[in-house]
């Protein structure tokens, strides 16, 4: 059953993350994209990630996207043409192909060993997830998440500054 | 019973799909919605990782990703609008004004 999901679920990542490139119309591209981060979710749901999958769902499929579609509808971008000549196409498919060889020769080669870390799915049973992510964001790692609040701020003023001003 | 290996499988294939977008397309915002896919399998890579051996890391790591894209979004588009009103283009052959 697992299984089954799982496949189900990567086949319709794979096949919309193709689409991505593939369609000719920005708006068509910006949709697909969405259905592969509700993929991922899923996967991150069956990986017993479920606050990973909401902040998924609403950061990237939610907050990210909209901008995206906004700022496409905003330049009026219709279905563009031109294409790629096709020795660029042949060399990003050869450049592609290759990095695939290249990290499943790495995961043949690899050992994934070193399990039996104190994370266990009893412990997120009984303890939840949001407060393992919570406990461990605001102990551990509390500079950088004041440096990430730093960079959002930075980010903000930034994409006023450069859409105001007439570069 | 699905392992490691398939989340990290499928990530690699995902981040292929990602770098062939980005080599072969010319449209500006295509090409970075492809930049959020492969940010999107390392997002995975991360996550399958933490759960396979146990430790909240590369969770909180994910959530700074999150965090990156969401302001390389903004930045990146506040661009693509700044070059459009230019140009009237968002080609990325037309990206040659720094070019001397």
């Amino acid at each position: 059953m697992e299984a089954i999901l799982f496949y189900l679920t990567a086949l319709v990542a794979i096949v919309s993350a193709i689409f991505v490139i593939k369609c000719r119309n920005p708006i068509n591209s910006a949709l697909n994209l969405v259905s592969t981060f509700i993929c991922l979710a899923v996967l991150y749901i069956m990986l017993e990630c479920p606050f990973m999958a909401a902040i998924q769902i609403m950061v990237y499929a939610g907050a990210i996207m909209v901008l995206v579609i906004f700022v496409i509808m905003l330049l009026n971008l219709g279905s563009i043409g031109k294409s790629s000549n096709s020795r660029g196409m042949a060399a990003g498919g050869v450049l592609a192909a290759l990095m695939l060889l290249l990290t499943n020769a790495f995961l043949r080669r690899g050992d994934v060993s070193g399990t039996g870390g104190e994370v266990t799915s009893e412990l997120i049973k009984s303890y939840g997830h949001t407060e393992l992510i919570g406990k461990a964001m605001f102990t551990d790692f509390l500079l950088p998440f004041e440096i990430a609040s730093i960079l959002l701020l930075v980010a903000i003023v930034g994409a006023v500054i450069i859409s105001k001003r007439d570069v | 019973m699905i392992s490691v290996h398939h989340y990290l499988l499928l990530s690699a294939i995902l981040f292929c799909i990602g770098i062939f977008g980005v080599l072969t397309r010319k449209n500006a915002i295509v090409i970075f919605m492809c930049i959020e896919v492969m940010l999107n399998s390392v997002n995975l890579t991360f996550i399958a990782l933490s759960r396979h051996v146990g430790n909240m890391d590369g969770q909180i790591f994910v959530f700074f990703v999150m965090t990156v894209a969401a302001a390389e979004a903004a930045v990146g588009l506040a661009l693509i609008i700044a070059f459009f009103k230019n140009k009237e283009s968002v080609d990325v052959d037309d990206f040659n004004m720094l070019k001397w």
